[in-house]
């Protein structure tokens, strides 16, 4: 075995672990969130699944960007097949160890070389609409600073490793071509045979420096990249499948039930029920988290919540439908991803440094303000909207349930509201006995 | 529009003996407020019209707690609705149809974990079944070949997947039935949902209602047809917002049937 091979199998070895490191992180921090069971109609969710993250159906209702992430996602898949031949011929040394295949390797290949050129062009129309057309859901003030920096990073290094991929097979053609030694005649390269003809003037040598140099550079890119997606919003390529998994099946406007409050109710309505015991405090992280009612921090919300957060791939649709967005008011469904995952990432590296949660007087409500939350109107344009099934609405009403029920921290004329919906049974001041009026003029 | 209307309690059939048909939830703003008094009194004719035996609760409903829930008040809601469902379950309801989206999903949706399960209806939905069963018939009147646009309400559309039954009732009047911009699933909220119609809205350049009214009215129709008493308010100040209050009608859906089939 070579020092290259061994030099390469210390590279996957480590980045392997790294990014097992990473995922266990990830899960441990969707896990500060609440107990949920999400288990039923399990036929239906594996279809959602198929028809939503691996069919990409909802990424289609906009044609254009639809139509090119499909290619970006396809290519990433597809020539990640690819990888598997590297790092056979990474370990042994060997070159272009499948192409036994034949016919069937030519295709292989060939159908790389389009769909890699297909996700440079398609990178570089992304890049552009970022950041010369600047579409308005991707200059938006939430995205200023890591954000931006982060789409702008991942779409540059997508170009950089297809570009790679590319000068890579290249020379390798041109190596085939010359009959150099080692690199024996395999495979078909519709589009990188057209780039050798730049490489016509190299001597073998260098041919062969710039196929090792690109060969190594798309390596450790992908093991990079790999290593990367856990900080940042790329992490959806791999949330969106077990995110959409466990999506909302009821119907979107129905909120669900809080049982504890239930059991509360049912005493004060009947004197013979007995109120329900107190709740026995969870311990998070080796932090007692407050039994509570709605949502004062990530502890409070439920886990799918804090998974919703990790698979948000920040393209705005959400925002760029919501009524109270689209009117000027400071609500930002996609802020609202943001912010939770902001927290769980802040909560996290509290827990890696100290080993356990020490309350830092912040919480969700640190970034997330009231006038953003009762700005909302519960419309669900932004879980219709949503491409990996995402609903900010839950984070929103919990988050209003902390306010008013622990806080009392209202809109006045809520309060008011409550008061007649109390009094009257109804929002506005009219009493039950005035219900049939109607029926009189 | 002159035959008085034929309404009796639950509690009226209840001492009678008698079942009816279905329970029209009236809703708070069916019953307390004066744009959409007239909505509840429209579909009221249309049932009358088409022989339903249908009850009221009268003044034994009380809000569902919509407003409540979404304002983050869970214990009040909770009151309310364990309190209406011990008044359902007590007369032992199975069918509810009601005109307001809020109250039609609270019922249908949140009362069966409270231990409240029926068959609930929105208005356009039972319309829809009564002209498919023959029950009323309609056919063009006053709205014949006139432009009217439907604004999906939220809780009817994307909260409960129901976009065809409020249009197959508009095709019936034989009308130009025009589809807005944002429309079904992509559909603009009127701005009231949420409790935002109990309170001012927070800031920001405009308001929702004079957003989704602007797109209404470049569609230009005569009649805007609503399914929501409180999409009604707010596209009516809407239009009122443009000064078109004389050229555009804000409708509910029972009221065009009601007024086309001269019930
Ligand atoms: S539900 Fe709330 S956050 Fe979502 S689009 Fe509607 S107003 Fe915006
Ligand atoms: S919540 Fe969904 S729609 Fe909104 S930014 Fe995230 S991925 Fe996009």
């Amino acid at each position: 075995m070579g020092i290259g091979s061994i030099i390469f199998l210390l590279l996957v070895g480590a980045a392997s672990w790294l990014f097992a490191r990473n995922i266990m992180r990830v899960r441990r921090n969707i896990l500060l969130g609440k107990d949920e069971v999400i288990n039923d109609r399990r036929s239906e969710r594996w279809a959602v699944m198929a028809r939503v993250a691996l069919g990409q159906s909802k990424m289609v209702v906009r044609p254009i960007a639809g139509f090119l992430h499909i290619i970006v996602y396809a290519g990433f898949v597809i020539i990640n097949i690819e990888v598997l031949e590297i790092i056979i011929d990474g370990i042994f040394g060997t070159h272009r160890v499948l192409s036994f295949m034949g016919g069937f390797y030519d295709f292989l290949i060939g159908s790389f070389e389009w769909l890699a050129l297909g996700v440079w062009l398609a990178c570089a129309i992304f890049l552009v609409r970022r950041n010369i057309i600047k579409l308005k859901r991707f200059v938006m003030k939430e995205l200023d600073g890591w954000p931006r920096t982060d789409a702008n990073l991942i779409l540059s290094t997508e170009i950089a490793l297809m570009t790679a991929f590319l000068l890579m097979n290249a020379a390798d053609w041109s190596l085939q071509q010359r009959g150099a030694e080692h690199y024996t005649a395999a495979g078909a390269f519709p589009v990188s045979s057209v780039i050798a003809s730049a490489l016509s003037n190299c001597s073998i040598a260098s041919l062969i420096l710039i196929e090792r140099i690109c060969w190594w550079f798309h390596i450790i890119g992908i093991l990079a990249f790999l290593n990367y997606l856990p900080y940042s919003k790329h992490l959806h390529i791999l949330l969106a499948f077990p995110n959409t998994w466990y999506s909302k099946l009821k119907p979107k406007t129905e909120i669900a039930n809080m049982e504890r409050v239930t059991g509360e109710v049912m005493s004060m309505l009947d004197p013979s029920v007995q109120p329900p015991a107190p709740a026995v405090p969870r311990v998070v992280a080796g932090y007692e988290v407050a039994d509570r009612f709605g949502a004062k921090d990530v502890f409070d919300l439920s886990w799918k919540s804090l998974m919703d957060a990790y698979s948000c791939t920040e393209c705005g649709r959400c925002t760029s439908e919501c009524p109270a967005n689209i009117t000027g008011k400071l609500l930002s469904p996609r802020k609202i991803m943001m912010d939770t995952r902001d927290r769980m990432e802040e909560v996290g590296k509290v827990i890696d440094a100290k080993g356990k949660w020490e309350d830092d007087g912040n919480s969700l409500h640190t970034r997330i303000t009231e006038e953003e939350l009762w700005a909302c109107t519960t419309c669900n344009a932004c879980t219709q909207a949503c491409p990996v099934n995402i609903d900010p609405v839950n984070i929103i009403v919990e988050m209003r349930r902390y306010l008013v029920m622990e806080e009392s921290k209202t809109r006045p004329a809520l309060t008011s509201m409550f008061n007649n919906v109390e009094n009257n049974g109804a929002p506005w001041a009219f009493g039950p006995d005035r219900r049939m009026e109607w029926t009189e003029s | 529009m002159s035959k008085p209307m034929q309404i009796r309690t639950m509690a009226e059939y209840a001492a009678g003996g008698e079942i009816p048909e279905v329970l029209f939830w009236v809703g708070c703003a069916g019953s307390f407020d004066d744009r959409a008094k007239k909505i509840t009194k429209a579909f009221v004719r249309i049932l009358n019209a088409a022989n339903v035996k249908f009850a009221v609760l009268g003044q034994e409903e009380s809000c569902t707690g919509d407003p409540a829930r979404r304002a983050g008040n869970e214990f009040l809601f909770q009151m309310q609705a364990l309190t209406n469902v011990t008044v359902l379950n007590g007369y032992g309801v199975k069918r509810i149809v009601t005109a307001c989206p809020h109250c039609f999903n609270t019922l249908k949706n949140e009362y069966p974990a409270l231990g409240g399960t029926y068959e609930v209806m929105h208005h356009t939905q039972f319309i829809n079944a009564l002209m498919k069963e023959g029950r009323i018939k309609v056919e063009g009147g006053s709205f014949k070949g006139k432009r009217i646009t439907f604004h999906d309400p939220c809780y009817l559309g994307r909260g409960n997947n129901e976009y065809e039954a409020p249009r197959e009732v508009l095709l019936k009047l034989d009308a130009a039935l025009v589809e807005l911009k944002r429309s079904k699933q992509n559909g603009l909220c009127c701005g009231a949902g949420g409790a935002q119609m109990f309170k001012e809205a927070e800031p920001g350049k405009r308001e929702v209602n004079v957003e989704r009214s602007e797109e209404a009215l470049a569609a230009e129709p005569a009649v805007i047809a609503a399914g929501c008493p409180f999409c009604n308010t707010m596209l009516t100040d809407g239009v009122k917002h443009f000064n078109k209050e004389g050229e555009v009608k804000v409708l509910d859906i029972a009221e065009l049937i009601a007024q086309a089939g001269e019930l």
